[in-house]
C-alpha cells in the first residue's frame, strides 16, 4: 500500500515544548492540530505542524494534573485547542490568551472525556 | 466619547441555520472583538469509539456532520487503511474520489444559497439549492443516499457505478456546468452582491498562515494551501490547481467557491475518464495498532481524523478535527473593526459547520 | 389538499443534529419541492409559527431552548420531530451529553423517521401534522364555546 505521506513523530518532554514550538514558529509552520488523549492513565498530547505539506508531530506525555503552558504566544489561533482540551479533559493550561474558564464547549458533566460514561448501557429493547 | 456595550448574537439567529453564539463588544457601530462560545450541539461522539467496532465506527464519523457526510467517512476509512496497511483497490479509490467531488459541489452550492440568503438575495438562494438537487440526484443513484451516503467502508466502498452510468453522469455535466457558469456570474458581476462583499471582512495573507485558516479562507487570502495536493485517494493522479485570490475580503472567499466548482466538475470528468476496471474493495482481517492523521480536504478546508487503535476491536480515540474549528481564530481576526450590520455576512463567509465543530 | 384552509407557518430549530436533518428541511422550501405551495412558510419567530419543527436530540444546553422557543409559540401549535435523533437519539444515544429524542423535553405529535429524513417524508410529516393542528383548534374552540354558553346560562 502506498503510504499517503510520511508522519513523524517525536515524543518531547514538557519542559522542552516552548522552545520545540517557537522553532516551528521561526521556521513558518502552521499549526495543524493539537489533540489530547487519554492512555491508560497517561494524557498525550499532541501538536501538529506542516509546511509545504511535510507534517510533523510533537507529543508530550504527562500525568492528568501536570499544567501545560500555553502556545498561543506563539500561534494566536491555539486557543480553540486548548481551550478544547480543558473543558474536555480538564488539562490545565497556563497563560491562554482567550480563556474561556470551561465555557467554550458547554458539557452536561465536566470533563467528560477524562472518565467517559455513556447512557442506556442496556441493550437495545431490553433484549 | 463612545461607550461600550456588548450585543449577543445568536444561538437562534435568522442567518444561522445551527446555533452558534457570539458576544460582539460594540462601540457604536463598529465591533471592537468577538467572543465565540460553543456547545448547543456538542454530543460527544468521539467517545463511542469505546461502544463500536472499529468498522461500525464509520458510521457513526459520517453522522459528524450531514453536508460533507462522506468525506468524513473516507477520511476515517483511509486513517484505518494506513495504520492497517490495507491495499485499497485503484477503482474503489477513483469512485472514493468522485463522490467527494460531489459532495464539494452540493456543499458549495449549499453555502452560495445561504450565503445569498443572507445578502437578501431569495432568487439566487432558490436557483443555487435548485441547482443542488442535481447534484443530490447524482448521489442518491449512485449511494442510495441523498445526504448521508453510508457507500465508504474500511477496505473500499460499498458500491460501484457501472459504467454504463459513469458515461451518462460525464455526459450531464456539461449542462450542469453551462447553469453554473450562469448561476456564478451573478455571484461574481452583479452590482449588489459586489456592493455587499467587496471589502468586508479583510484577512491578511500573514494572519490567514499562522491562525490556521484553511480551505476557501485560506485560499481567499492568497495561500494556496489545497490537502488534495497530498495525494490521498486518486488525487495524485489527477491534474487540478488550487483556486486562489488576493483580496482576503468575503468577495475572494465568494469568489474561490465558485472556481472551486468549476474545477470540481473537471476533477469528475477527469476521474470518469481514466476510472481503472476492477475489484471494488478488499477484505479486511485484524484490528488495527498504530496510530494516524488522516487528513483530506473538505469544502470548508482541512480535515483531521486522528485514530489510534492498540490491537483491539475498539480504537483506543478517534479524534476530529473539523475545519471549521481552525477557522474560528481567523473569524474572531476578521470581525475585529467590522460594522455590526456586516456580522452575519463575515460569520457565514467562513462557511461554519456547526454540527461538525462540536462533534 | 381540501383540509388545508390555513397558511401554516414552521419554525425550524436544530437541536443537535449533524446537519443532514436540517438541509433536508431547508431543501423543502426550495423549488424542488417547494412547500410554499401548500402555503408553509417558514418563519425566523417563535411568536408566528403553528409547527414546530425540531431536527436532532436533546442535550442539556438546548433542553431550555427548546422549552422556551415551544412556550412562546402560540396554541394551537403541533410538533414534529424530524429524523431518527429527533425520535430517540439515534446513532448518538449513547453519547453522554444527549439525553434522548424532542420527547423527552416537550411533547411531540409527529415523528418523522429517517437518517436523514427525506424531504418527501418530511413535508408527509408536517401535512399529517396540519390535520392534528386542526383537530387542538376545534376541540380548542369547543371548548371556548361550552365555557361562554355556561357563563350565559348563569
Ligand atoms: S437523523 Fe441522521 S441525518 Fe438526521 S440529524 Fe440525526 S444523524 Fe443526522
Amino acid at each position: 500500500m502506498k503510504k499517503i505521506e510520511d508522519q513523524v513523530t517525536t515524543v518531547i518532554s514538557i519542559a522542552s515544548l516552548i522552545g520545540r514550538v517557537e522553532a516551528f514558529r521561526k521556521g513558518a509552520y502552521r499549526l495543524v492540530q493539537m489533540n489530547c488523549s487519554k492512555i491508560g492513565e497517561q494524557f498525550e498530547i499532541n501538536y501538529s505542524f506542516e509546511k509545504d505539506y511535510r507534517f510533523e508531530n510533537i507529543r508530550i506525555i504527562i500525568t492528568p494534573d501536570t499544567e501545560v503552558p500555553s502556545i498561543t504566544g506563539m500561534y494566536w489561533g491555539a486557543f480553540v485547542y486548548e481551550n478544547e482540551m480543558h473543558d474536555l479533559y480538564g488539562v490545565q493550561v497556563k497563560g491562554i490568551n482567550i480563556d474561556f474558564q470551561g465555557n467554550f464547549i458547554r458539557t452536561s458533566i465536566p470533563y467528560p472525556f477524562r472518565d467517559p460514561s455513556y447512557k442506556g448501557e442496556g441493550p437495545c429493547q431490553g433484549k | 466619547m463612545s461607550r461600550k456595550i456588548v450585543v449577543p448574537f445568536g444561538p437562534q439567529h435568522p442567518v444561522l441555520p445551527e446555533p452558534i453564539h457570539l458576544d460582539l463588544m460594540l462601540e457604536d457601530e463598529r465591533v471592537v472583538e468577538a467572543i465565540p462560545s460553543i456547545g448547543y450541539i456538542h454530543r460527544g461522539l468521539e467517545l463511542l469509539v469505546a461502544k463500536r467496532e472499529y468498522p461500525e465506527y464509520v458510521y457513526i464519523a459520517e453522522r459528524t456532520c450531514g453536508i460533507c457526510s462522506f468525506i468524513h467517512g473516507m477520511t476515517y476509512c483511509q486513517g484505518i487503511e494506513q495504520i492497517m496497511d490495507v491495499d485499497v483497490p485503484p477503482r474503489a479509490l477513483y469512485l472514493r474520489t468522485i463522490w467527494s467531488e460531489y459532495s464539494r459541489l452540493h456543499s458549495h452550492l449549499l453555502w452560495l444559497g445561504l450565503f445569498a440568503d443572507a445578502m437578501g438575495f431569495e432568487n439566487l438562494f432558490m436557483n443555487a439549492w435548485r441547482l443542488r438537487e442535481q447534484v443530490l440526484d447524482v448521489l442518491e443513484e449512485t449511494t442510495g443516499g441523498r445526504v448521508i451516503q453510508g457507500s465508504c467502508k474500511i477496505g473500499g466502498v460499498r458500491r460501484d457505478i457501472p459504467q454504463e452510468n459513469l458515461a451518462g453522469m460525464a455526459a450531464d455535466l456539461s449542462p450542469f456546468e453551462h447553469e453554473l457558469g450562469e448561476l456564478g456570474t451573478v455571484f461574481l458581476k452583479d452590482d449588489s452582491v459586489n456592493s455587499r462583499l467587496v471589502g468586508v471582512g479583510h484577512l491578511s495573507r500573514d494572519d490567514a498562515y499562522t491562525l490556521g485558516a484553511m480551505g476557501p479562507v485560506a485560499r481567499g487570502s492568497g495561500v494556496a494551501i489545497d490537502i488534495r495536493k497530498t495525494g490521498y485517494a486518486a488525487y495524485r493522479d489527477l491534474r487540478f490547481e488550487p483556486a486562489t485570490e488576493t483580496a482576503g475580503d468575503c468577495y475572494a472567499r465568494c469568489a474561490v467557491r465558485v472556481k472551486e466548482l468549476f474545477s470540481s466538475v473537471d476533477l469528475i470528468r477527469q476521474a470518469i475518464d481514466r476510472m481503472p476496471e476492477g475489484e471494488i474493495e478488499v477484505k479486511v482481517k485484524g484490528n488495527p495498532e498504530g496510530e494516524y492523521f488522516s487528513r483530506a480536504e473538505q469544502p470548508r478546508g482541512e480535515l483531521v481524523h486522528y485514530v489510534k487503535g492498540d490491537g483491539s476491536k475498539h480504537l483506543v480515540r478517534s479524534r476530529i478535527r473539523t475545519p471549521t474549528l481552525t477557522n474560528i481564530p481567523p473569524l474572531v481576526k476578521m470581525l475585529q473593526g467590522c460594522e455590526l450590520a456586516d456580522v452575519p455576512i463575515i460569520v457565514l463567509s467562513i462557511d461554519p459547520c456547526i454540527g461538525c465543530m462540536e462533534r | 389538499m381540501t383540509y388545508l384552509k390555513r397558511s401554516p407557518w414552521i419554525l425550524h430549530y436544530d437541536a443537535s443534529s449533524c446537519n443532514g436533518c436540517d438541509i433536508e428541511v431547508l431543501a423543502c422550501l426550495t423549488p424542488l419541492y417547494d412547500v410554499e405551495r401548500f402555503g408553509i412558510v417558514n418563519c425566523g419567530n417563535p411568536k408566528h409559527a403553528d409547527v414546530f419543527v425540531v431536527t436532532g436530540g436533546i442535550n442539556e444546553q438546548n433542553k431550555a431552548v427548546i422549552r422556551n422557543l415551544y412556550d412562546q409559540i402560540p396554541d394551537p401549535k403541533v410538533v414534529v420531530a424530524v429524523g431518527i435523533c429527533a425520535t430517540s437519539g439515534g446513532v448518538f444515544r449513547e453519547c453522554y451529553n444527549i439525553s434522548g429524542g424532542i420527547d423527552t423535553a416537550i411533547p411531540v405529535d409527529v415523528y418523522v423517521p429517517g437518517c436523514a429524513a427525506r424531504p418527501e417524508s418530511i413535508i408527509d410529516g408536517i401535512v399529517q401534522s396540519l390535520g392534528i393542528l386542526e383537530e387542538k383548534r376545534a376541540k380548542m374552540l369547543g371548548r371556548k364555546r361550552t365555557k361562554t354558553a355556561g357563563t350565559e346560562g348563569r
